[in-house]
């Protein structure tokens, strides 16, 4: 009840409505809307701008912007949220293991983060998906992937601040064994730092998945994503600049809820907080 | 310093330097405001030296920053009364309504102030000579050489060896006790007439707070400046007080001067702080250790059952000659260029119900002595038994085992608990770690262990931060004692506690040692707590036991010099055995660093009395 009373802030409720508006249209989006909807062109309204009968305006190809957001939600949060799993699950026992071993594990592990760092995520998602080949499935893996080095080097930072805690050693002193460590005393006080890190990589990722889609290999037309929708609105800023706008605002508010989901969630796993 | 007190007050006395009226202080923290201080009212006298002591969170400190006005930068605001400030013009200034031009023009100048932490005072990118010069240069419009000229007089005035080279030095090339002269000279540079120490050191060890303390009352009677001096430990204030502040909670609990503080406390707080606070020498002629006496509580005598035990000595732990090097690495290739020799050549032996103490000043293998035994830290060469089990020897699984007999208490209670677990789930994380119960018979003995360290048993349910630091340090005691070992480390287990929260932890180890029978490995930098606790004493010094025996022994006929010297430090809780001296020692501390191959001397021990050990003189 506690638990549920601190989520209760002004900042938890922004954050809840926001998350539960976008994530309501992810998932009832393609119930309600049939999925034509979004491909559907109207060629005497190509770059309409908002009207009656469009309200949020259309693309070049005279799709309705409106059904195109909605029905691109699902494609762009569940690359994001797949993608943002995969570097957990990759990055954090990597993390984790690095941090705690420390010396000659850490070293090794280490430099292989570092080599992956060396390259910018993006070009480094760019070459995974591209030797995977474009689909959906391929691009969650490129995208997981190159942000798996972020989270690896902070979850190792924060792991070897932790060990170094007096309680560490007392579990030690007590006889706890090292899985024990990890999960009953390092990973839960590294645990508001991976959640800050998911949420700001939550946002990279659907930006991600729009940077692989501009270059044609993330999601493939006629299907829509938001990601898809930015980079299509490019040649066209200077005369419909609402084809950039509405998708580049429901990427702005899934982020917003997000990161203030984030934050009070952080706030409410802290015992110290109550 | 001998004259009436009572006529010091009301008739002598000169037109004050401070007088603070009815201050209060207020912070607003998440939307609620927190009362730092109320109703405050002292006065400073020119050439006197006020001490406020009070246990954390008295306000003691908020009062003195509230004379710089930077509480305000902390978050608090002055709500109330007024601060009368002297300047030396003879104008007088109200500090609270004063512009920040102002008190620009006050702060570093007028009123000098020295901090508690000699390493974050200073700036570690500039030079000594930069931050000196600088608030030469701002407050007295010097130019650049005759500010020069004026720090090196400054280094001088505060004596550092070398001052000219100091100049040119960064604070991390300076030993503690230097960097707090540095401090004192900056506070000094223009010559304030007010200078505000606020726990100047309590950062450092014993020895360099002689120093220390000793300086500053030199200053203070060659300058004849006045002195606010912010502590929490009792033996400073008799040390160096000339008047008394006793603040708790915020408020001024009782005043007056030294003497009649000490000698004639009116206020039962004021006779709780000072029956907590261990005088060295008071345990002269006792043979066992003894409780603390607390104020409302009847003391039960401990000496009984351990003169049986001490009678027929039993050995639990024994340590022989114990050897600990932590490389330093270096290179591309992180080689090995050096060894730190932490601990070396040291041997000791806890008996059965007794308590032995090692002490030192930091940096001399204490700590690294305690954790090498319970394996913490892996020890080059040497052996520890442990009740017939060679500890050194032992395989995960067997070390897991004897680890059960020995247990640690940690110096930080605040660090020492997984803040993200409940209290329950870290007492009983041994249990569950050994297999020793489960289920309701878990439960069980998790709460028989809150009532044997005193704490309600609702606390079980409880976070470590909703905890003060006194029972925050019970719960580390029961988490030690969950598996009911034989030895307990306790490493500095007291040193980060309050004074009054001192004495009831120090009982409470003691009543458990005589209920279960337990031995302490008791470390500690504290000659006044060791000297209540313990039943042997090891004195450490740059990684070896240069004296060992029984407290009498120690404390009572010390032979080595640097025993005595860390006695002749301690500060002795009475203002009429006052002992302060600007004696330069600066016994520049060997470094324990030796390169790869190097074989120290074994260490050599005189018997000078059956089981008083002396470490002999070594090339």
């Amino acid at each position: 009840m506690s638990a549920v009373k601190r989520f209760l802030t002004t900042k938890g409720l922004i954050g809840i409505a926001l998350l539960g508006l976008v994530l309501l249209v992810a998932i009832l989006g393609p119930w309600l809307v049939p999925a034509d909807f979004a491909t559907r062109m109207d060629m005497r309204a190509r770059l309409s701008g908002p009207t009656f009968a469009h309200p949020f305006g259309t693309d070049q190809l005279g799709r309705d912007l409106f059904f195109r957001v909605v029905l691109g939600a699902q494609t762009s949060l569940t690359i994001a949220l797949a993608a943002v799993i995969t570097s957990i699950v990759i990055g954090l026992p990597l993390g984790l293991i690095s941090g705690y071993a420390r010396g000659h594990v850490d070293n090794v592990l280490m430099r292989l983060v570092d080599t992956m760092l060396a390259f910018p995520a993006l070009l480094l998602a760019l070459t995974i998906s591209a030797m995977l080949g474009p689909n959906l499935q391929n691009t969650i893996i490129a995208i997981g992937i190159a942000f798996t080095p972020f989270l690896a080097r902070i979850v190792r930072g924060e792991a070897l601040r932790v060990v170094q805690m007096p309680y560490v050693e007392a579990a030690r002193a007590s006889g706890t064994n090292d899985v024990q460590m990890i999960i009953r005393h390092i990973l839960p006080n590294i645990m508001p730092q991976i959640i800050v890190q998911a949420t700001i990589s939550l946002a990279f990722a659907i930006l991600a998945e729009a940077g692989l889609s501009f270059l044609g290999l993330g999601t493939q037309p006629p299907q829509s994503s938001w990601g898809l929708m930015i980079q299509a609105s490019r040649d066209y800023l200077d005369v419909a600049p609402w084809t950039a706008l509405v998708p580049g605002i429901a990427v702005a508010l899934t982020v917003l809820g997000l990161n203030m989901f984030g934050d009070v969630l952080r706030d409410v796993l802290d015992p110290r907080a109550r | 310093m001998m004259e009436p007190a009572m006529l010091d007050t009301t008739i002598a006395a000169p037109s004050p330097l401070v007088s603070i009226e009815g201050l209060r202080v207020e912070f607003r923290i998440d939307g609620s405001t927190v009362v730092g201080v109320e109703d405050v009212s002292f006065a400073i006298r020119p050439g006197e030296t006020v001490c406020v002591v009070g246990e954390s969170g008295s306000g003691k400190s908020v009062t003195s920053l509230s004379l710089m006005r930077l509480v305000e930068f902390g978050g608090g605001s002055i709500t109330g009364g007024s601060l009368r400030f002297t300047r030396a013009s003879g104008e007088v200034i109200d500090v609270t309504r004063a512009s920040p031009d102002e008190m620009r023009s006050i702060r570093g100048n007028e009123i000098g102030m020295i901090f508690q932490e000699p390493m974050t005072s200073l700036n570690p990118v500039f030079t000594i000579e930069r931050q000196l010069t600088d608030g030469l240069q701002v407050h007295k419009g010097l130019s650049g050489d005759a500010a020069r000229a004026k720090a090196l007089e400054l280094l001088q005035s505060v004596r550092i060896p070398e001052p000219e080279r100091r100049l040119k030095q960064y604070p991390h090339e300076l030993s503690g006790g230097m960097r707090q002269r540095v401090v004192i000279a900056m506070a000094m540079a223009c010559e304030p007439r007010l200078l505000i120490a606020d726990e100047p050191t309590t950062a450092l060890d014993v020895t360099i707070q002689a120093e220390i303390l000793g300086l500053i009352d030199r200053l203070k009677r060659e300058n004849n400046m006045a002195v606010l001096f912010i502590t929490h430990d009792m033996a400073v204030v008799a040390q160096m007080a000339d008047r008394v502040v006793v603040m708790y909670r915020g408020r001024i609990v009782e005043e007056g001067p030294v003497n009649e503080i000490f000698e004639n406390p009116r206020e039962d707080y004021t006779r709780a702080l000072l029956a907590a606070v261990p005088k060295l020498g008071a345990m002269a002629g006792k043979t066992a250790p003894e409780p603390m006496p607390i104020m409302g509580a009847t003391a039960a005598p401990i000496a009984e059952t351990t003169t049986e035990a001490a009678r027929t000595p039993k050995v639990l732990l024994e340590v022989k000659n114990l050897t600990t090097r932590f490389p330093v690495k270096g290179g591309p290739l992180r080689l090995t260029v050096a060894n730190v020799h932490a601990v070396e050549d040291v041997s000791f032996s806890v008996n059965v119900g007794e308590t032995l103490a090692l002490v030192g000043e930091s940096g001399c293998g204490k700590s690294t002595t305690g954790r090498s035994i319970l394996r913490l830290i892996e020890a080059h060469s040497g052996s520890v038994t442990l009740d017939g089990w060679d500890v050194r020897a032992l395989r995960t699984a067997d070390l897991r085992r004897a680890r059960r007999d020995m247990q640690m208490v940690f110096q930080d209670p605040f660090a020492s608990l997984n803040p993200y677990r409940r209290l329950r789930d870290q007492v009983s994380e041994p249990l569950i770690n050994f297999a020793i119960a489960s289920g309701s018979a878990l439960d069980d003995m998790v709460a028989d262990l809150f009532d044997r360290v005193e704490l309600p048993r609702a606390f079980m349910r409880r976070f470590p931060h909703e905890l003060s630091g006194g029972q925050r340090q019970r719960v580390a005691i029961a988490r030690a004692l969950a598996t009911n070992p034989k030895l307990i480390v306790a490493d500095e287990a007291v040193s980060a506690l309050d004074v009054s929260v001192r004495a009831q932890i120090l009982n409470l180890m003691m009543q458990l040692q005589r209920d279960l029978g337990l031995s302490f490995l008791f470390i500690s930098h504290d000659m006044a707590v060791v000297e209540r606790v313990s039943h042997h004493i090891g004195v450490m010094y740059l990684g070896r036991i240069v004296e060992l025996g029984t407290r009498a022994d120690v404390f009572e006929n010390p032979r080595h010099p640097y025993t005595r010297t860390l006695l002749a430090a301690v500060p002795i809780a009475d203002p009429r055995q006052r002992r302060l001296h600007d004696d330069r020692s600066f016994r520049a501390i060997p470094s324990p660093v030796f390169p790869v191959g190097y074989t120290p001397t074994p260490s050599t021990y005189d018997e000078v009395s059956p089981g008083h050990f002396v470490l002999q003189e070594q090339n």
